[in-house]
């Protein structure tokens, strides 16, 4: 299919803890086309950040292969691996992850760099993209100055600066009041829409879902269940009887 | 195969780029900044007061005057030695050295723990392990600088002083420019190898963190 961005075919993934065998992943096919909004639900320990440690190319299964843009990542070295994640791929993470030593301009513009763009030109660029998230007026700024909220629109800009394909994105409200977590959903979706990119998130959180086209269930290590959009709406609203906002 | 060709393999940062982001986060560092600088002001400023004070001193003893050789003999200096440099203070000089180099080491290998998640980061953003080692590089070859400099000019001064007040009036007749350059000389090559050389495993370390393991990392 052309329009598949990301194509996993029966990864596993074992860790070795001294004599036991742990099953992080226990054979998880998933086609993802470009421009959907997937949810990946399941508990801690279920696998979702193996798999998206994997997707990332940040980890390698032990079995099966990854498609990104219909190229087979084991076929890479690290370098290109790199040129993948930073070009290719935005991420975003729980706990922000920005670097506390940048202001907001210099951690977004620092993503710029690497993609090969000069030190005051990655800086105006930065400008641009933080000035779309809402934040122009905090660029000086270092992350302890702003709130949880600013900081994930902050990392959310960096993830994006590089224009990628894919947005990997680790429960990004996991650490956000509701109120917060609700405008970084919209955020991704108006990202998703205007910008046509492939938004791929691990979450719990319902807001989130609904907004989402796939929903992915895994548990154990394996897919449990795979919903589209019209399924969805039907089974969401029973989910531990959480009412869907 | 093709596949691979197609994908373009990532290009490392200019120097230029790396030394702006290295200045902008010791800045903001200042204070771990601070103690690896002092680590190098502190020994350097004791390698160059020994070097310089020799330096001077084998001057005055070149001069042969008689009333200044009691006065550098009243002050212990055997004025029929070859040179002013006993095995003594190169060890002392020698442990100096050694324990800057491993207050370096200490302080940089605390800063790569305090980064981890950062290093995993921008692992995360496309940086290469070639990125991290080169500005950590950056980072110590500037505070070796920095420090050996401060030191230098501490240490020469102090050596000066004490001589010029010792046996006034000598030390401004026999100064001896060449020795005392070449002296300055090789304490800031010293400064720079250990600042250097103190920072390459610490930073070994932080370039080769996997990105998986360093985001598992609490902060």
């Amino acid at each position: 299919m052309a329009d598949e961005i990301i194509a996993i075919r029966g990864v596993t993934k074992t860790y070795r803890m001294g004599e036991q065998e742990i099953h992080a992943l226990r054979g998880i096919d998933l086609t993802i086309r470009q421009g959907e909004y997937v949810s990946i639900m399941g508990p801690s320990g279920s696998g979702k950040s193996t798999l998206f440690n994997i997707i990332g190319g940040l980890d390698a299964p032990t079995a099966g292969e990854v498609y990104v843009e219909g190229c087979r990542l084991a076929d890479l070295d690290s370098d290109q691996l790199a040129w993948v994640r930073c070009h290719k791929i935005g991420f975003i993470f729980q706990t922000f992850n920005l670097v506390r030593t940048m202001t907001a301009r210099e951690n977004v513009a620092i993503a710029r760099m690497f993609a090969g763009i000069g030190y005051d030109q990655a800086c105006v660029e930065a400008e641009g993209v933080l000035e779309r998230v809402g934040l122009g007026h905090r660029l000086h700024h270092l992350p302890s100055q702003v709130s949880g909220g600013q900081q994930q629109r902050i990392a959310i800009a960096r993830a994006l600066v590089n224009k990628p394909l894919i947005i990997l994105a680790d429960e990004p409200t996991g650490n956000l009041d509701l109120r917060t977590g609700q405008d970084i959903i919209d955020l991704l979706n108006e990202m998703k829409r205007s910008l046509g990119i492939t938004v791929i998130t691990a979450t719990h959180d319902m807001k989130m879902i609904s907004a989402s086209d796939m929903l992915v269930r895994i548990r154990s290590g394996a897919i449990e269940e795979r919903l589209n959009k019209e399924e969805m709406d039907v089974s969401i609203g029973t989910i531990d009887g959480e009412t869907v906002a | 195969m093709t596949q691979r060709a197609r994908v373009p393999r990532q290009q490392p940062l200019s120097w230029r780029v790396i030394v702006r982001v290295s200045l902008a986060g010791m800045q903001r560092r200042l204070m771990r900044s601070i103690v690896t600088v002092s680590c190098v002001v502190l020994a350097l400023a004791f390698l160059s007061y020994m070097l310089v004070l020799a330096d001077v001193t084998e001057a005055l003893v070149a001069l042969n005057d008689a009333a200044l050789n009691v006065a550098l003999q009243d002050h212990g200096v055997d004025i029929y030695a070859e040179t002013q440099t006993d095995p003594m203070t190169v060890l002392l000089i020698g442990l100096a050295l050694l324990t800057c180099t491993v207050g370096i080491a200490n302080s940089m290998l605390m800063s790569v723990t305090e980064r981890v998640r950062e290093i995993g980061t921008l692992k995360c953003l496309g940086a290469r392990d070639r990125f991290i080692l080169r500005s950590y590089l950056v980072e110590s070859s500037l505070q070796g600088l920095c420090g050996a400099v401060v030191g230098i000019l501490l240490g020469c001064l102090i050596a000066v002083v004490i001589s010029a007040i010792t046996y006034p009036g000598y030390v401004a007749r026999a100064f001896p420019f060449l020795p005392v350059m070449r002296s300055i000389g090789l304490s800031l090559v010293c400064g720079m190898v250990i600042a250097i050389g103190a920072s390459l495993w610490p930073a070994r370390v932080a370039a080769h963190k996997r990105p998986v393991e360093a985001l598992r990392v609490e902060e």
